[in-house]
Formats: structure tokens, sequence, C-alpha cells
């Protein structure tokens, strides 16, 4: 008897085969291979235009073998809504932090979003600002302690977590927003999922796609990579809860 | 040959945008300039062109730098608070070379300041305005016409260098009509395909990467020598100036944009008095006509610079010829008053004398 092997795990054609920068238990990098199998699936990765932003995702274009524009910190869905109108025909993502998206690039976002701009945006919530060495992001939660908030968030002073995939939802423009996370294997599944409805979206037309990813970042929170996992579950998830808000 | 036109010098900038293939524009309102949206809103989409007035002047820079990076000619317009908002914007154009057209239709500051027009921005336009230590190409018109002419050479010498691209104009220059000569735009022949940018329906071949993040061990020492190299052959090749009764003069009058229009005729006053006066004006401010300034002082004449600001061009004439007495007459701009010529030539006068 012989037994053929079978290949049942590769790495995405959208990925490139290089060793990436993140630490250990990033997650930043499991959502790096789930926007790119979700390439790989509508076999758009010659097409694509990816924005980076300003954060720990900065190196998009050295992770993804596809075209990228770099934009300042805060900015990429302007940059994405210049490129996108050149290009009508290309799919176009960002993929942003919680700095990024949420405190410097709320104007832009907001406004991207409510011009119904045809673009799929992956928005990385890890409750921290990562490269900058984990000071207070909008995100931070009730009373988490960083660098800037030494004390624990103060929100009758510093303000709560701003819910993005809710908020962006009353948007008219938006066709598409979605909260997942990466934290364990049905939930990984399910992020796939949203993730390909979301390029889906703007393949059909549709307008702007959002998904929120809670992910960990065990540097910045001082926790082990498996500790920083389990926080995810037991401390984010219920403060922000996973779904699909619109579409 | 088109039909002479009855223009402001804002619409002037915008039909020479069109004429020169720019379908893409991103603004915000501000006085005085936004003629210059109100007429691309009204006509690019009949060139099946986009605009889109964004919700900042920050979100209409980066969206210009989207738009570059995928290899459109495109442009954004403003007016002076507004340009100081895109100035990050411009700094990461300046740095990932991607060419665009920036016009400013100047007004007085600091803060708020006031409408009148102003030359106030000369430093921030021609010194780099953002941070890094870059530079851009930067034009002053002087007329309606150049308002036109100008705005097709910015594309043109933005393209040519992947260096993004000013005009540096005023309320005087943006908001008054003159006749404008409307012709057709004919790319110069040896501008390049944009290859190094995101163009076409998909890749070709290799990853296209716009950016100017640079880590690696040299590399931005690197990528910055290679920016400035670019800049030395403007200074050598793209400099552009005009010279008014430069043979003989005695005293060379210098200015730029408006002022220069009132400096020429101040000019034209003293030589009626028999005085020996010559104008110089510097029509692109970034290269600067250093040269012109060395040629124009070789029996060590005196020059006498004209601005609407406390002084700034001033500075640069004074690096450019060394040695020689460079005095300066200006003033910030208040309550819609500006210099008449009578004011400069008892300038010219009190210092021909001298
Ligand atoms: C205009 C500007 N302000 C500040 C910074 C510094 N900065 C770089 S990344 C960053 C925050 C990154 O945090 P986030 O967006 O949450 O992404 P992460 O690193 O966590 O993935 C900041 C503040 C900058 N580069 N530009
Ligand atoms: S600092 Fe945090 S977000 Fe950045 S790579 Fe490390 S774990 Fe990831």
């Amino acid at each position: 008897m012989t037994t053929e092997m079978k290949k049942v795990f590769s790495r995405p054609e959208s990925l490139k085969d290089v060793q990436t920068h993140f630490c250990p238990g990033c997650q930043h990098g499991t959502t790096h291979r789930l926007v790119a199998e979700a390439m790989d699936h509508f076999g758009i990765k010659d097409q694509t235009i990816g924005v980076a932003s300003v954060g720990c995702s900065v190196f998009l274009y050295g992770y993804f073998d596809i075209d990228v524009i770099e934009a300042p910190h805060g900015r990429a869905p302007a940059v994405a809504t210049g490129a996108k109108r050149v290009h009508p025909n290309r799919p176009v993502f960002t993929y942003q932090g919680d700095g990024d998206l949420a405190a410097i690039g709320t104007s832009e976002i907001i406004h991207a979003a409510n011009r119904g701009e045809h673009l799929t945006v992956i928005f990385v919530n890890n409750t921290t600002y990562g490269m900058t060495g984990g000071q207070m992001a909008p995100t931070t939660m009730p009373g988490q302690t960083t660098s800037t908030t030494p004390y624990g968030r103060d929100v009758t002073k510093a303000g709560y977590p701003i819910k993005m995939a809710e908020l962006l939802s009353g948007l008219e423009g938006v066709a598409y927003s979605a909260r997942v996370a990466v934290d364990t294997p049905k939930h990984v599944l399910q992020a796939a999922k949203v993730i390909r409805r979301a390029f889906q979206t703007q393949l059909d037309g549709k307008g702007f796609a959002f998904v929120e990813v809670l992910a960990a970042c065990p540097t910045n929170w001082g926790m082990s990579p498996l500790q920083a996992n389990e926080r995810v579950g037991n401390e984010m998830i219920p403060y922000f809860p996973l779904g699909e808000y619109k579409g | 040959m088109t039909k002479r036109l009855f223009v402001k010098g804002n619409e002037a900038v915008a039909m020479g945008a069109l004429e020169a293939g720019c379908r893409y524009y991103f603004g915000y309102p501000i006085t005085p300039q936004s003629d210059i949206p109100e007429y691309i809103s009204r006509e690019l989409p009949k060139l099946g062109g986009e605009f889109i007035q964004a919700e900042s002047e920050i979100a209409s820079i980066n969206m210009l730098l989207g738009a570059s990076a995928c290899g459109a000619r495109a442009m954004t317009s403003s007016s002076s608070p507004g340009i100081s908002l895109k100035q990050e914007g411009v700094s990461y154009m300046a740095g990932s070379e991607c060419p665009g057209l920036i016009v400013n239709i100047c007004r007085s500051g600091p803060g708020l300041g006031g409408i009148d027009a102003s030359q106030a921005d000369y430093f921030q336009a021609t010194k780099g305005g953002g941070h890094g230590g870059y530079h851009i190409i930067v034009l002053a018109p002087a007329s309606v016409q150049e308002m036109y002419d100008l705005t097709m050479l910015a594309f043109d010498l933005s393209d040519r260098y992947r260096v993004p691209a000013m005009i540096l104009a005023d309320a005087v220059i943006g908001q008054m009509k003159e006749a404008l000569q409307p012709h057709p735009y004919t790319a110069p022949a040896d501008l390049e395909p944009k290859n190094w940018a995101l163009i076409g329906e998909g890749r070709a071949g290799e990853q296209k990467i716009v950016k100017s993040l640079y880590l690696g061990d040299g590399e931005l020492e690197a990528h910055n020598n290679k920016l400035h190299a670019k800049y030395a052959v403007m200074q050598e090749k793209e400099v552009r100036y005009e010279t008014v009764a430069l043979a003989d003069a005695q005293l060379i009058v210098t200015a730029y944009g408006s002022t220069a229009r009132i400096a020429k005729t101040a000019v034209r006053l003293a030589r009626e008095e028999g005085m020996k006066v010559g104008l110089l004006r510097p029509i692109s401010l970034f290269p600067f006509p250093k040269a012109a300034y060395r040629q124009a002082t070789q029996q060590g004449q005196r020059i006498l610079c004209f601005e609407l600001n406390n002084g700034q061009m001033v500075d640069d004439v004074r690096l450019a010829v060394p040695g020689i007495e460079v005095d300066f007459y200006g003033r910030p701009p208040g309550a819609g008053s500006l210099p008449t010529p009578e004011e400069f030539l008892a300038q010219i006068r009190s210092r021909y004398e001298a």
C-alpha cells in the first residue's frame, strides 16, 4: 500500500517567505496571515494595493507580496482614497493599529467610511501603542496600566475605550462592519470568514468594509504570549463584543 | 488659436491644471483660493476626473499622495493656514518622491491672520516647510497668464524630478482678472513613463513600494543624498527669472509675484526720472536664481528687495551675493492696503542717491 502525502497547510502565496519582526505571541502575524489567505482566496494578490500605516505593522510591504503605499500616521484611509479613485478596479485595503486609526486618524477613517469609499480596512485593536512602547491608546481598557497610565486608565480623565466597529456601523456609507478575535481556533476560523467577507464587499462594489481584530501585544502588556492570549478572551471580548455589526 | 479670455488668476490655475492633464483634485475650502475647487468641481467630472472635497487639508494632501503613488497627475490647493496643515504630507511626498501640485494662494498670518495678500509663506515654501530637510519646486506667478503657464510647467517639473511642486501666489494674483491666452498643453517629449508608481490594473512584475521609511544601515543617508543631488541638478537647469532694464542698471530692484508688479511700475517711474534702475524678478523661488543675482551685480551694484512681509526672500538674495549691499523694504499687509508704486519709488530714490 502506498500512502499519498496530501499538503494540508502551506504559506499563503500573498505572504513572502521571510521572518517577521513581530514579538513572540504578537497577533499581527496571525492577522497578516488571514489577510493573505483572503487575497489568495479571491486570487487578487497581483491587483491588490495595501496601504501601510505607522505602527508595528509599518513593514506591510516586507511581508505581503503586493504593491504597497506607506501612509503617514493615521492617514491611511485618505491615501487609500486617492489610490482607489485612480484605480477603481484594484482592491485597496488599509491595515491600521488602534493609535493610528482611532486616535490621530479618527477624522480620516470616519470620513472615508462616510463617503462609502470602496476600501477594506483591517483594524488591529491591541489596546495600546505597540511601536512606541505601550502608551495609552484610545482603546485602552478602563483601569489598564500602560506606560502613560501608570495608575491605570482613569475614565473620568482619559475617557473610555472607543468601540470603532459599533461606531462606524452607524454611518450610511459603511457596507460592512465586524469585530473578530484570533485567540482561539474557533475565533480564527470566524475571523478568516469575516476578513474574506470584507474583501468580498469591496469586490462586489458595495462600499466601505471594516474589520476590527482584537489582538494581543504580549510585550507591552508585560505578559507571556499565553497570558496575553488569555487576556483577549477574559478582558477584551467582554468589553468589545465580537460579531457582525453591519452587512 | 483659442480666443483670449478674461478670467481670475485662480481660474487660470484650474484651467492650466486641467489642460495639463490633471484629473484628480483634493481640497478643502479656504479664502482666497476657493475659486479653484469651485471651477474644478464643475469642469473635472466632464473630463472623467475625480474631485473630492475632503474633510481637511490633512486628508487632501494624503489623498494626493495616494493618487500620485498610483501614477496620476493630481493636485491640491489651499491658502496659508491650510498649507500649514499639509506640511507633514508634503514631507512624506518629498520623502517618497511623489510628484504632485500644491497651490498656495497665500494670505496673511501668523495664525488666522487675515485674508489680505501676503508673501509671508516664502520661508515655509522654499525651505522645506515640513520636517526632514527636503525642498519642493516653488514657482511664483506674477500674472493671470503665468498662473496658467506655470501651473503646466509645475506639473512637468514635478513629474520629471519626482519632487512635489508648489505654485506660490497670493490674493492679488489669485483674485484679479486679466486677459488669458489659453493654449494646448503638450507634454515634454522626454518625460518618462512613471514605472516607479503603481500604474496599470495590476502588477506586471516586481512588487511596487512607495515609501519614505529607510531603516537599513546607511539607507536613509543615501536617500537624502539622492534627493539633494536632484535639487542640485534643478539649481543648474530649472532656474527661471525675468529681468527688466538690467543692462545699465546702477541699482537692482528685486521682488516676486504681486510685489514684482508694483516694483515694475516703480522701476519704470524711476527710469522716467533718469535713474538707472533695473528689475530682477525670480519666477522659480526654489531653485532660486542665485547666479542671476551674481551676474547682475558684477560691478558691485546695490540691490533693493521689496516684499509683502517683514523680510524673507531678502535672506536668499544676501546669500547669493556675499559682499553686495542688499537693502530691504517691505511690510506685512494690513487692512487691504498694498504698497503703491510711489511708495516703492520713494525707497528707490533714497537708495539711488545714497
Ligand atoms: C505624526 C506622528 N505622531 C506620532 C508618531 C509616533 N508613533 C509611531 S507608531 C505610533 C502608535 C502606534 O500604535 P498603534 O497604531 O496602536 O499600532 P501598533 O504599533 O500597536 O500596532 C505612534 C504614536 C508618528 N510616527 N507620527
Ligand atoms: S510591540 Fe506589541 S504589537 Fe508590536 S510587534 Fe510586539 S507584540 Fe506586536
